[in-house]
């Protein structure tokens, strides 16, 4: 374009104030409908957050409500009492859930890790039993844990294993139960470690083992950790399984692994408690509550926090 | 491509190939690296194809790679260069469907020979890629990867500073060998990938584009490294820069796309393979000369 005299001419400077005009008129409209069904749409949207918000806020008022008068150290010092409501405690019921997520630990972790391995690394997709398999886990991890709980009946339990009604039976069938979550969460983390530095190890001449070992599996160990943490809390709030597989409603002393006298966790003792029409067993039972809510959203938590913290970025 | 087009290229090679057999007697470690024309082969192809499952991604390659050389291979996107240097360390074992066939010997052993691993094989021939890829690990624990996996321990922080000297890092990174490779710019990580590269005391460094992701500055850097490094090892690159060629290397191997008859698959074919200035002012090829000088490509 041309500085000259001419570009300030009378019909062009005409022009480019309606040019002007026009564009001010384009940016500027928009017609009223669509304002009216933004803001419906966003309000709906609002509505979902809060719903979802107000069942989580109830289930802690309510608990808190009921359950604040029963908090005391005694709840994790005394084992548990149908005559005295007010001595009564969740000490054999925490040793046992404690016991049952080391157990699932011990077994998920080398397993859930070897699998997602087998089925990254070294599995041949073109094969059709692999991608069969890799099926079924995502459909595993979504079978109600009520038929994990017969399963383990049947095959832990008694049949093949035959363990009998103890402590690390349960553990077992707890483990069998987040075994997909662990494997789907540690294959993701897998997955996220680039090519580029397996073909970067590669080339420096190491296996394909010592590649896996010194980089994949340290680059991928913190979403492994979180799938774990998530799958252990999982594995700590269920109930139906356990009553399946011989976790029983009463038990006054610490459960030990192997012992065949019974065993207790917390989600069971609460249903116990719950069960029992006298307020103070209500009460118990409201502590409970609190004492697994805050236990579970400090473990969401940490592996949140985990994740963000170590968490590769590439 | 007409196949007599390539004959003079082979009448040369088999004429250098029998120069080199007339010298044969004297075995490849008393031969002088840059001594006339009996010169010490690192790598010799014999009409190497490569497919990929099943289709031909580069056919019909011969050529002889020297000792202490920095060999270029340029050409088109698409022509095969990159796969065709896959081959030299054997990465290309890596891809499933993947298929080297022909003759490459390295020091005369054939690479793809039934007792070659190709792991051992990569100790030797090391390299460097297009992208920086450090691992995401210290900058020490990077360089010092290599010598520990091959067990070599002893000496670890001279073998560390020798090889971070090497690629013209060391002062860069000096002060600062715990703190993590990521935190270095794209240059550094390169040339640490380099470092990373010599510390395994490899015989050969395969570079596949290894400036296409820097800048101007870090690329002059590299390309100065290469010229240092060649007083110890050979070094095959992978360039889609002309320029870069002409600067760096010593020999020059053009690939080009080539079509069949009906256009349906197209495969690298190398055209022509010299002295990297006979290749840039005075190629035998009118193709080779239409590239270099910008007409086509």
């Amino acid at each position: 374009m041309s500085s000259g005299p001419e570009a300030f001419s009378p019909r062009n400077r005409l022009a480019v104030a309606g040019a002007r005009a026009t564009t001010q008129a384009m940016l500027r409209e928009q017609p009223r409908g669509d304002v009216i069904r933004n803001t419906i749409f966003a309000g709906l949207l609002l509505a979902a957050v809060l719903i979802a918000l107000a069942g989580l806020l109830a289930l802690l008022i309510q608990a808190f409500a009921k359950g604040s008068s029963a908090l005391s150290t005694d709840l994790f010092t005394n084992p548990p009492s149908t005559a005295f409501p007010e001595k009564a405690g969740y000490r054999p019921a925490i040793v046992g859930s404690l016991e049952l997520i080391a157990g699932v630990i011990l077994f998920v972790i080398p397993i859930g890790i070897g699998a997602a391995l087998y089925l990254e690394e070294y599995a041949d997709k073109s094969r059709w039993w692999n991608t069969l398999i890799e099926v079924n886990i995502q459909n595993l991890a979504a079978v109600p844990s009520i038929i994990y709980g017969i399963l383990g009946l049947a095959f832990i339990v008694r049949g093949p294993l035959d363990l009998g009604f103890i402590l690390a039976a349960g553990a077992l069938t707890l483990a069998l139960l987040v075994l997909p979550m662990v494997i789907i969460a540690a294959r993701e983390a897998i997955r996220a470690v680039p090519d580029s530095i397996r073909q970067g190890s590669l080339a420096l001449g190491a296996t394909k083992w010592q590649t896996i070992r010194t980089q994949v599996l340290p680059a991928s160990i913190p979403g492994i950790a979180t799938g774990v943490i998530l799958a252990v809390s999982r594995a700590l709030g269920e109930t139906a399984p356990l009553l399946l597989v011989g976790a029983t409603v009463f038990v006054t002393f610490d459960p030990t692994p192997f012992g065949d006298d019974g065993y207790s966790a917390m989600p069971v003792q609460i249903f116990n408690y719950a069960l029992r029409p006298q307020e103070e067993f209500q009460a118990l039972a409201a502590a409970g509550i609190i004492v697994m809510l805050v236990v579970l959203l400090a473990m969401n938590s940490f592996a949140i926090w985990l994740r963000n913290r170590y968490e590769q970025r590439w | 491509m007409a196949p007599d087009e390539t004959r003079p290229e082979s009448a040369r090679e088999s004429r250098e190939a029998a120069a080199e057999r007339a010298g044969i007697a004297v075995r490849p470690e008393f031969q002088s690296g840059n001594g006339g024309g009996l010169r010490e082969k690192v790598f010799e192809l014999k009409g190497v194809d490569v497919l990929y499952s099943g289709v031909t991604a580069v056919k019909g390659v011969s050529m002889d790679i020297h000792r202490k050389d920095v060999t270029a291979l340029i050409g088109p996107s698409g022509c095969g260069k990159s796969t065709l240097l896959r081959c030299f360390n054997r990465m290309n074992d890596l891809i499933p469907g993947a298929e080297v066939k022909g003759e490459i010997l390295y020091h005369g052993e054939n690479l793809y020979g039934s007792g070659v691993d190709p792991v051992q094989a990569r100790k030797l021939i090391g390299m460097v890629f297009q992208k920086p890829n450090p691992f995401p690990k210290s900058i020490y624990d990077n360089v010092a990867f290599g010598p520990r996996i091959l067990g070599r321990k002893d000496g670890l922080d001279e073998t560390v500073e020798n090889a971070l000297k090497g690629a013209a890092l060391w002062d860069e990174v000096k002060d600062r060998l715990k703190d993590n490779a990521f935190g270095l710019s794209g240059g550094q990580q390169q040339r640490l990938c380099i470092a990373r590269c010599i510390a395994v005391q490899p015989d050969v460094i395969l570079m596949d584009e290894p400036c296409s992701a820097l800048d101007p500055i870090s690329t002059g850097k590299i390309e100065d490294l290469m010229i240092e490094l060649k007083e110890e090892f050979s070094i095959v690159i992978v360039t889609h820069n002309m320029q870069q060629a002409a600067r760096v290397s010593d020999r020059t191997a053009f690939l080009m796309v080539e079509l069949d008859a009906e256009e349906h698959n197209r495969w690298g074919r190398l055209v022509e393979y010299d002295e990297t200035e006979k290749i840039f002012t005075n190629p035998a090829d009118k193709r080779t000369e239409d590239y270099v000088s910008g007409k086509v490509g």
